[in-house]
């Protein structure tokens, strides 16, 4: 089995399962509660706090646990428009981010609010003058994702952080769900960002937990409303087992960062030299500095995404058409249309997304079975 | 020394099964459930499978569960959605005095928004009833949300009723079932509910998982806007290990395993009570009468003895109580369940009072040693 589908979601690594279970025996409290329980459980929620902070950068109190990047993206883009709503009430965000970003933001519409979203040249890139222009004096939230969850594109948040720096009471958010372990912090992560969105099956930790990163002095509305946890600013029992064990996942993520995200790219490399050479395949993901090195995108022209990916399921190797979240639906990718990619070619577009447990026997493996399946498509679409 | 933990309305440990469920989940069925392939149809089979063995537990449609992050967010969800989403039809809204934060605090936002909230009080029992609902409803009422079963004082509302009297009026009614949920018998149908919110840590299940019931012919805008994720009515990945932590909680919940856990969380009480009477400690029962309420609160009054102290002392000998819910997230705010049922904010039950909160590890000999500490502690502080 060859799983190569790792921005769906990760396999929780053996470690961080052991965290989780050991708190969930041990340490299973409520934080809240005044008792020595609880006060081991909220000794144990405050060293989380503060090994994340540390990993992140920042302070322990800029730390807020959540149930995961929708959470997190949605409590950040509601959280300030309700804030700052006497402020202003435009936002800004790209028009290639992820649907609990871009739902939110059609949310915010139908109740008043006004959307500009920020188009994308044809590689998938925003162009920070485009912000600039966006920007009015009623102004209150940019939203901007690090990595692009469908084509791997890495937006210029440190471009667009310098324009956002004329506009000091702006908040800048930064969906960085895509972006943990790929050695790419600096380019996340500038100072200007104030918020920034984690989920932690996305790197190996347990499902339904993520945290937000927010900026000491921000102000931000609540989005669960409640007991108060969370120094008031998110509501509900604190999941202690999950939350353990995405601060293990995180640690473990950036450890040998650097050496992880080459290795990835060494296998993506090879997989773009090697379907790159195919005729009617287009890439999307160029092996460059401004791609991640994890998400390989790519379309064999006239055959659809779902085709290729359940042939390859037969052989099995597993990836997906675009982001699991609209894959369902059947949708063409939202992104790829927002580079204008035709609609044909679009419905096309299978995403190959690595993790540092990918192996190159699997790489050749893939490489090795590939070739059938594809001389198949060549024929019934009369090319061969 | 050994600790024993008297909180079970604050959170409860996973049971074995849930654990050994989960654990497995962990380990192998971790498919994102959107994903076309083979493994996101593995984790899809197990999360449909899930969510029938919980509708089944309250009678209700497969396709009416929502999965949530817990309670908070499921009362948030059915109050933010149903003032967003029937804005239209009005801007009023019913609850009570007595309602968990997750209900009030949204309460008190939707205020800042222009919505009109009627705080139905209570009587000393903490019981409201249907005629007074009756009485405050108004053709622009779109809400009424009103607890099942309340977590300090362990009332339990007559939902049923209240339900009949919202029948022909076009009021959703939400019930915040948290508490309840693991030791009553629920069923939605019999309720007349339209929307109930569960949270799973508190039936010795995971934290971080819930479940909203949404009556199929309600139709409220998602809280969490996202992927399409539980028919497009809650986006976020699917917890699928967390779920089945829950639905294998549910599953335990047998109405029979239900049933003999109430009987067995009943006579611990009474244990208490009787021991408490018997080592001649002055106190009286806050809300209403053991037999009356949710078999595993009670909340008493120790006169003469501040609840912090209290609290501190009994934790030295390693029993875990407490005064009031956790979720006012460890201060001592003056407890405004207790607040509601004297009808005086300085009524000295407020800052005297102990909620001790059963679960199916405390034993019979554990209650009397706890009733031997409280008496102890009692003692030394009034002697």
């Amino acid at each position: 089995m060859i799983y190569f589908d790792n921005s769906a979601t990760t396999k929780i690594d053996p470690q961080v399962l052991q965290t989780y279970n050991t708190v969930a025996n041990d340490f299973w409290g409520n934080p809240s509660s005044l008792h020595g329980l609880g006060d081991h459980a909220l000794q144990l929620l405050q060293s989380a706090r503060q090994q994340i902070a540390d990993l992140v950068g920042c302070a322990a109190n800029e730390i807020y646990f959540t149930s995961g990047g929708t959470e997190g993206d949605n409590w950040v883009i509601k959280g300030t428009a309700m804030a700052k709503r006497e402020f202003g009430k435009h936002i800004i965000v790209s028009s290639v981010e992820h649907a609990a970003v871009l739902n939110s933001a059609a949310q915010l519409e139908k109740l008043g609010w006004e959307v500009t979203y920020v188009p994308v040249d044809n590689q998938g890139f925003v162009n920070p003058d485009d912000v600039a222009k966006a920007m009015r004096p009623d102004t209150v939230l940019v939203s901007v994702m690090a990595v692009n969850n469908e084509i791997g594109a890495i937006q210029p948040i440190t471009e667009i952080g310098e324009i956002l720096k004329n506009y000091p009471t702006v908040h800048f958010h930064v969906d960085a769900v895509q972006s943990v372990g790929k050695n790419l912090w600096s380019q996340v992560l500038p100072e200007r960002v104030d918020f920034a969105t984690f989920s932690a099956h996305k790197f190996h930790g347990p499902r339904g937990t993520g945290f937000i990163y927010a900026k000491k002095g921000r102000a931000l509305g609540t989005l669960m409303s409640g007991g108060g946890q969370e120094t008031n600013h998110r509501s509900g029992t604190e999941n202690l087992p999950a939350i353990a064990a995405m601060s293990k996942a995180l640690r473990l993520a950036v450890t040998d960062e650097a050496k992880k995200a080459q290795h990835e790219l060494a296998l993506k490399q090879q997989l773009v030299d090697f379907l790159s050479a195919l005729p009617d395949i287009t890439i999307f993901s160029p092996v460059t500095a401004n791609f991640a090195p994890h998400i390989l995108c790519f379309a064999i022209a006239g055959v659809r995404g779902e085709t290729t990916v359940h042939a390859l399921e037969a052989k099995d190797i597993y990836l997906s058409t675009t982001s699991a979240c609209s894959s369902r639906s059947g949708d063409e990718s939202s992104t790829l249309k927002a580079m204008k990619v035709p609609e044909k070619l679009a419905t096309s577009a299978v995403r190959i997304s690595l993790d540092d447990a990918n192996t190159q026997a699997e790489v050749d493996q893939f490489i090795k079975v590939f070739p059938t399946i594809y001389q198949r498509f060549e024929r019934m679409n009369g090319r061969a | 020394m050994t600790h024993y933990y008297f909180d079970n309305a604050a959170t409860t440990p996973m049971s074995p099964t849930v654990v050994t469920a989960m654990s497995q989940a962990l380990a192998d069925d971790f498919g994102n459930a959107s994903s076309t392939h083979y493994f996101g149809r593995q984790s899809h089979h197990l999360l449909d499978q899930s969510r029938q063995v919980i509708a089944n537990s309250i009678h209700a449609k497969t396709d009416e569960i929502i999965f949530t992050s817990g309670g908070t967010e499921g009362d948030n969800t059915a109050i933010s959605g149903t003032a967003v989403s029937y804005r239209e039809h009005g801007k009023h809204i019913i609850t009570t005095q007595i309602e968990h934060p997750a209900v009030l605090k949204t309460m008190s936002f939707l205020e800042k928004l222009g919505y009109d909230i009627t705080y139905l009080p209570v009587d000393e029992h903490g019981l409201v009833t249907a005629g007074q609902v009756k009485a405050a409803l108004r053709p622009d009422t779109i809400l009424v949300s009103i607890m099942t079963g309340n977590n300090e004082i362990g009332a339990i509302e007559p939902i049923a009723e209240i339900g009949a009297v919202l029948k022909n009026h076009q009021a959703i009614f939400h019930t915040d079932a948290v508490q309840a949920y693991g030791i009553l018998d629920i069923d939605v149908q019999q309720m007349g509910v339209d929307l109930l919110s569960i949270s799973g840590h508190k039936l010795h299940g995971p934290k971080g998982i819930g479940f909203l019931y949404m009556n199929e012919k309600v139709n409220l805008e998602p809280f969490m806007h996202g992927g399409e994720q539980e028919h497009l009515r809650r986006a976020g990945t699917e917890n699928i290990p967390s779920i089945i932590g829950l639905a294998q909680a549910v599953k335990d919940l047998t109405p029979a395993n239900k049933k003999a856990k109430r009987e067995k969380l009943q006579s611990l009480k009474a244990i208490l009570i009787a021991d408490l009477k018997t080592n001649k400690v002055d106190f009286a029962i806050n809300g209403p009468q053991p037999d009356q309420a949710l078999p595993h609160v009670l909340n008493i009054w120790i006169k003469g003895l501040p609840s912090t102290l209290a609290l501190m002392n009994l934790d030295l000998k390693g029993f875990a109580v407490s005064a009031g819910s956790a979720c006012t997230a460890g201060s001592l705010e003056p407890s405004h369940v207790l607040t509601a049922i004297t009808g005086d904010q300085d009524a000295p039950q407020i800052s005297e009072s102990l909620r001790v909160s059963f679960g199916d590890q405390n034993t019979e000999e554990s209650v009397h040693l706890l009733a031997q500490a409280i008496t102890e502690v009692t003692q030394d502080y009034l002697n």
